[in-house]
């Protein structure tokens, strides 16, 4: 047999059947998760049809979206439209027979945080979810990828998708992290190399010393942000830290079981001589922290650059982009990015929210305060990292340095609760998404790192972290 | 979904790439169970202004407000997978979108909608482009059978690729769940196997 990617194993072990001959089949998918705003319009389908689903425990459902993240957690939602999705939700929940948490649930978190610590996600898998963000499942070997409310109840109603077979990009990450660049600024540093297209229509697979050196997270934070490329799926070889990561998890095999699938899951990897439709290179040594000027996550910059300027762009439509972007932004070319003051920083997001994220805030904020006229809040990824970092002292660390402690939820990242900024106002943000009006109409908000936000929370500018890491303190 | 045949109408430009699915549907328009009042939300922030339509949106001049197909930049419809974006586009009129490429979610939300996408090199979007920003030469008509956008009132015409299985499902407005349960046998053939070489999988 020819030489295979990873990718094209793991579709080929979940065709149901070929659908043409040109690479459409019927693909099975092993797992979804599902949130309160994507839904409604599935499980509303499922009923008006007299549908079933066709396997409620290959699912879960968990409230994430829209619900407040006051520090005082109750069932009340912002609004009546919140209030109705998670009614609705709860109401689907329980008429189709799938495992649901709730907002005051131990469980309850960002579904790309809480579907990983249950373990629901494992080697092998293919993983669709409805968002875009479901490329998180390519860090455990799983195929992962986002698909819309359609599909969603296809897959309800079938466990399978309709499926065009995608061309294949390895993204080869060599060298060694410096200091104080983390998988964010990696990621951030393709992007811009790639474009916000440069990977539209492809499944990416990540490879290299430096993917192998990552950690489990640091392999969701990759995974998760390469869709702000257009990746259409993403897929890393599955190795002992995922293992390690899954074992005991609440939904992982136990004993024979587990030594069994682990067994086979070391197995998945792309042979040697496969061959890649397009292959991109990182050396990572070479990479600084990057920040975001304008509102397309491609228009980024490292930390120690200044604001370029439009007419660099080669097309007339990406010069007007440029133009549209920096006056949204208030800013000017030539600019220091350092130059440049927040109004906000948050930290949280499916992408930056992990155990690793706060305690690599924590590190800055540690023996700091939060400057002057900067608001900056932390909203861990579940509840289950909230109790984690409180019992690490990173909570404390964030309190005493002026931070506002939240509960779990997607906040700030899509601002679809109550946690939306004022128009102009300027945020550091460890997010995927610059897109105006994201964090609220008429919001600015700059991508970087967690680390790269706490700088900037206690300098009151974007702040190249590094500055800040290992020096004198206390 | 809707199926799609021969549509005439106008064509408006809007060659800025990477439109996003925020500035399609912003977020303040998610918060239905239902498809319902999306056609208001459809690029809200840049339709309105102050509560007013805004002037500077091609969508609010004289000659596209009836528009129902787009020229658009590329990567149309990247970022988040709210199908809220397709539906919306549908209840302001929107039938069809041409450009280069588009986002694969959004992409495939709206060939479950049947809402038409048709990629084309980028010099002939351009000059498609060029001729609707006129707004006495916008009027358009896409043929899906004949796989053909005729425009300059009539004088030129586009022929356009779609795989055949995609073209078949638009013409005839095709219910996907109908169609895959034909296959419910095969499903469950599939998962006996899967689950008996793979038992850790429930």
């Amino acid at each position: 047999m020819a030489a295979r990617t990873l990718y094209d194993k793991l579709v080929d072990a979940h065709v149901v059947r070929n659908l043409d001959d040109g690479g459409l089949v019927l693909l099975y998918v092993d797992r979804t998760v599902l949130n309160e705003y994507t839904s409604p319009q599935a499980f509303a389908g499922l009923r008006a049809a007299g549908r079933k689903v066709w396997n409620p425990k290959a699912a879960l459902m968990v409230v994430d979206h829209v619900n407040p993240t006051a520090a005082q957690r109750t069932r009340a939602m912002p609004d009546q439209g919140a209030a109705r999705q998670v009614d609705y939700f709860a109401e689907n929940a329980r008429d189709f027979g799938i495992e649901y948490f709730d907002i005051l649930d131990p469980r309850q978190g960002i579904e790309h945080v809480v579907a990983p610590e249950q373990g629901l996600v494992m080697p092998g898998m293919v993983v669709a979810a409805g968002d875009s963000h479901s490329t998180a499942y390519g860090a455990f070997g799983a195929l992962g990828y986002g698909i819309g409310t359609s599909d969603i109840e296809h897959y309800l109603a079938t466990s399978t998708v309709r499926y065009r077979r995608l061309k294949t990009m390895r993204i080869h990450l060599a060298g060694a992290a410096p200091l104080g660049v983390t998988p964010k600024d990696i990621v951030m540093e393709v992007i811009r190399r790639i474009g916000a297209d440069g990977a539209t229509g492809f499944a990416v697979e990540f490879s290299g010393p430096v993917v192998s050196n990552m950690s489990v997270e640091g392999r969701i934070v990759i995974s998760i942000m390469i869709v702000e490329a257009g990746a259409r799926g993403v897929v890393i070889a599955p190795d002992q830290k995922v293992l390690d990561y899954l074992e005991g998890r609440p939904r992982a095999p136990k004993g024979e079981m587990w030594e069994r699938a682990a067994r086979r899951w070391l197995t998945l990897a792309s042979d040697p001589d496969a061959r890649f439709d397009r292959e991109v290179t990182l050396d990572v040594s070479e990479v600084a922290p990057v920040v975001t000027w304008g509102t397309s996550p491609d228009q980024a910059i490292a930390v120690t650059e200044t604001i370029p300027d439009p007419r660099q762009q080669a097309a007339p439509e990406r010069e007007a982009a440029a133009n549209r972007a920096l006056n949204y932004m208030g800013l000017t070319p030539g600019l220091p990015i350092q130059s440049v003051p927040i109004d906000f920083a948050f930290i949280g997001s499916c992408t930056n929210s992990r155990i690793e994220d706060l305690r690599d805030a924590a590190e800055i904020f540690r023996g700091r305060h939060v400057a002057e006229g900067v608001r900056a809040i932390v909203v861990p990824g579940s509840t289950q990292v909230r109790v984690q970092a409180e019992a690490e002292g990173l909570a404390k660390v964030f309190t005493d340095a002026g931070v506002e402690w939240r509960q779990s939820g997607c906040s700030m990242c899509l601002a679809m609760n109550d946690d939306v900024l004022r128009p102009g106002e300027r945020c550091a943000s460890s997010t995927n998404r610059n897109f105006e009006g994201r964090q609220g109409p008429g919001a600015r908000t700059h991508l970087m790192s967690p680390a790269m936000v706490a700088a900037a929370a206690v300098t009151g500018r974007i702040t190249d972290v590094r500055s800040l890491l290992g020096g004198a303190r206390q | 979904m809707i199926p799609f045949g021969q549509v005439a109408g106008v064509a408006a430009p809007m060659m800025a790439p990477n439109v996003d699915t925020d500035v399609i549907m912003p977020k303040m328009f998610l918060k239905g169970v239902d498809r319902s009042g999306l056609g208001e939300g459809a690029f809200n922030l840049l339709r309105f202004s102050g509560g007013k339509p805004n002037p500077d949106f091609i969508l609010n001049q004289e000659g596209y407000r009836n528009a129902c197909f787009l020229v658009v930049g590329p990567n149309f419809g990247c970022g988040s997978s709210r199908e809220h974006a397709v539906w919306g586009l549908q209840q302001l009129g929107i039938r069809a979108l041409i450009g280069t490429s588009f986002a694969g979610i959004f992409n495939d939300n709206c060939a479950n909608n049947g809402l038409l996408t048709i990629s084309l090199d980028p010099g002939v979007v351009t000059e498609l482009a060029q001729a609707v920003a006129d707004s006495s030469r916008n009027d358009v008509t896409i043929d899906l059978a004949a796989q053909t956008i005729r425009f300059d009132c009539g004088r030129r015409s586009i022929a356009f690729d779609i795989e055949p299985d995609r073209k078949e499902a638009f013409l005839t407005g095709r219910d996907f769940i109908a169609s895959t349960l034909v296959f419910a046998d095969d499903i469950r053939a599939f998962e006996a196997r899967h689950r008996a070489e793979n038992p850790w999988i429930v």
